[in-house]
């Protein structure tokens, strides 16, 4: 196990560091001059001179990528050029109100994909499955902009049974202030027992989830058909049915277990996408994380910014995958042979 | 969606084809057809030129001489639409054919010649799949600026990897059968080996594999223009559309839903049929 730890750390490092040196090469040698992109295109002759001093674009690249290296190492992550904050800072902020979208929708994705899938696989080739198949195929095809645009004009808009966006009701931060604890609304407002805002909250994240949560769920449903449907071939289900074991208690019993592995393994791919499709729907619901961070950087050009936001995300998911890594290690020791 | 491809097999595609029993790939496959064939000949099929604009008739509901409505601009949206499949598939084709050119060229490299050759071209590809495909598509989009080119070059840029690592293990596969020792036995030399037996016989699960990634191209696409990074007016591009006309979704909801239909059924079609394919190359999944 320390081996296998220790080969897995490593190569997580190099991972990421392929993945600053990515970053760099996108941010500082793809673009014609890199002046116009850390001082904005509406910079004056006097800006774009003050930038390349003050980011040494003039240095030979190899200089420029350690002290790229250095400034992340030591927290400088550059200054956003929207919101003239540090831009770790900015992330700091955004990000718990992502994770708080993606976290909800994952987790319905779970409850929901997993059960359609053990029915699918239940009545293979039969019409349920034939809706289940259809249906994921259909959530995983749709664009999420546009899904997000139709649910929130319906169900928001025309309907009025949910609020058009924002993640909770603003008075709310007068009439009853919430305390931070973790940073995350829902989970502060649970734990410091502020009903109102939970609810607004909850009220809220309704529409969001059910987007971010679309492509989750198709993909989870389809993985678990597949892998239940790989087990029906296998010894231990003969046997079971040797035994008088129905149909259904065979699948749930015996067969969704070994099943799920794969399924979980792939959480964390899935994450990352949710984390990404999350983008474009925190721009329609106005949900202050990352993703309208980001939309909101996208629109002003605000290179050293999306910069933060991309090398976040490809770490986390580099993060994410190395835990999943660890634990299937953990589990199942022919995973550290691999 | 991108998962394996189950056994690295070397069956040529014309024998995997008409092994497609499952009805819905086949439905995908009609709906491609009919979508391409849309795209292709709009310029002659479509029932209005393609910028034609009509003030007097901006924002008109769907009617007999307008099926979709018109868009703000009065243009007619069934013709836009039409229009846009052209811009949606030439990217998906550029896309997928430049993606899989690299990748598939250094995945066989890699796979043949093993050893560090492999190592290096499989951490490179380790660093490329850490961003997710949008993300980086996105950060190059921003610096590249917008444009149709821009986003083929960005998707390529994030894509290339997923046909790399196939074709790798693909080819690490073949490298091992009697007729690559025979060939190597006789004298012939690599690049020849790789180019004559172990390039088309590593093509099959690759071809299966664009099939199945071309929906997620034409999704990946359609949200970068919607993000404002992608195509620009008066190209007509599905994301385009959506995002130009979405303030107007409560009034005139047409103008908003029949081009981001269009990106689902294009979607779907080709998850479906991609789908399907894989099953006729997995023999596992063979019903019973």
């Amino acid at each position: 196990m320390p081996r296998y730890l220790t080969r897995r750390l490593g190569q997580a490092f190099l991972v990421v560091a392929g993945v600053v040196a990515l970053t760099f090469v996108i941010m500082r040698v793809v673009p014609g001059d890199p002046a116009v992109a850390f001082a904005g295109p509406k910079a004056t002759p006097e800006q774009l001179a003050a930038a390349r001093e003050r980011f040494g674009l003039d240095d030979p690249l190899p200089v420029q990528l350690w002290n790229y290296v250095r400034d992340l190492v030591t927290g400088d992550w550059g200054t956003s050029l929207r919101t003239r904050q540090p831009v770790l800072d900015d992330l700091f902020q955004a990000f718990p109100a992502s994770l708080e979208l993606v976290g909800a929708a994952l987790l319905l994705a779970i409850v929901v994909g997993v059960p359609v899938g053990v029915l699918a696989a239940r009545y293979k080739a039969k019409f349920p499955d034939l809706g289940v198949r259809v249906t994921s195929m259909l959530v995983v095809s749709v664009p999420v902009f546009w899904l997000a645009l139709t649910l929130q004009t319906v169900f928001a808009g025309h309907l009025d049974w949910f609020p058009v966006a924002g993640e909770y009701d603003r008075v709310l931060d007068t009439t009853s202030p919430l305390t931070l604890w973790t940073n995350i609304t829902i989970v502060d407002a649970l734990i410091t027992g502020n009903w109102p805002i939970f609810t607004s909250t909850l009220e809220h994240l309704v529409l969001p989830t059910l987007v971010v949560a679309a492509y989750p769920m198709g993909v989870i449903a389809q993985m678990t058909r597949a892998a239940l449907i790989e087990e029906a071939g296998q010894d231990h289900t003969r046997l079971e049915r040797a035994l008088g074991f129905t149909e259904t208690s065979i699948l749930t019993r015996f067969s969704l277990r070994p099943a799920l592995g794969p399924v979980l393994s792939l959480i964390a791919l899935v994450f990352a996408y949710a984390i990404v499709n999350g983008f474009l729907v925190e721009a329609v619901f106005n949900w202050p994380g990352l993703g309208r961070y980001a939309v909101q950087s996208i629109s002003h050009a605000d290179t050293p910014a999306i910069a933060g936001v991309t090398l976040l995300v490809a770490v986390m998911y580099v993060v994410a995958n190395l835990v999943v890594d660890v634990l299937q290690g953990v589990v199942d020791p022919r995973a550290r042979a691999r | 969606m991108r998962g394996a491809l189950g056994p690295a097999v070397d069956v040529p595609l014309r024998r995997t084809l008409p092994r497609i029993t499952d009805r819905l790939a086949l439905l995908g496959a009609v709906l491609i057809v009919l979508i391409t064939l849309a795209a292709v000949l709009a310029p002659w099929l479509a029932p209005y030129p393609a910028d034609r604009l009509d003030p007097v008739l901006g924002l008109s509901p769907p009617s007999a001489e307008h099926w979709f409505g018109t868009d703000s601009l009065g243009r007619d949206l069934l013709t836009r639409v039409m229009h846009g499949g052209r811009t949606s598939l030439i990217i998906a084709v550029a896309t997928l054919a430049l993606s899989a050119g690299v990748g598939v060229t250094l995945g066989v490299v890699a796979g043949y010649a093993g050893g560090w050759i492999r190592d290096v071209i499989m951490r490179i590809t380790d660093v490329f799949l850490a961003f997710p495909a949008l993300l980086l598509s996105v950060a190059l989009a921003v610096v590249l600026g917008p444009s149709v080119t821009t986003v083929i070059v960005a998707i390529a840029v994030t894509w290339w990897p997923w046909y790399a690592r196939l074709a790798a293990s693909t080819a690490a596969s073949i490298a091992t059968r009697g007729y690559v020792d025979a060939a190597r036995c006789l004298g012939v030399p690599a690049p020849l080996i790789i180019l004559r037996h172990v390039l088309p016989n590593a093509l099959t699960p690759v071809l299966v594999q664009i099939s199945l990634d071309a929906g997620g191209v034409i999704l990946i696409a359609a949200a970068l223009s919607y993000l404002g990074v992608g195509a620009q007016e008066p190209t007509a591009e599905w994301g385009l559309m959506v995002v130009q006309s979405q303030t107007l979704f409560t009034t005139n909801w047409w103008a908003v839903t029949f081009p981001g239909l269009a990106i689902l059924v294009t979607a779907f079609a080709f998850n479906v049929l991609g789908e399907g394919l894989r099953g006729a190359l997995d023999p596992r999944s063979v019903r019973t």
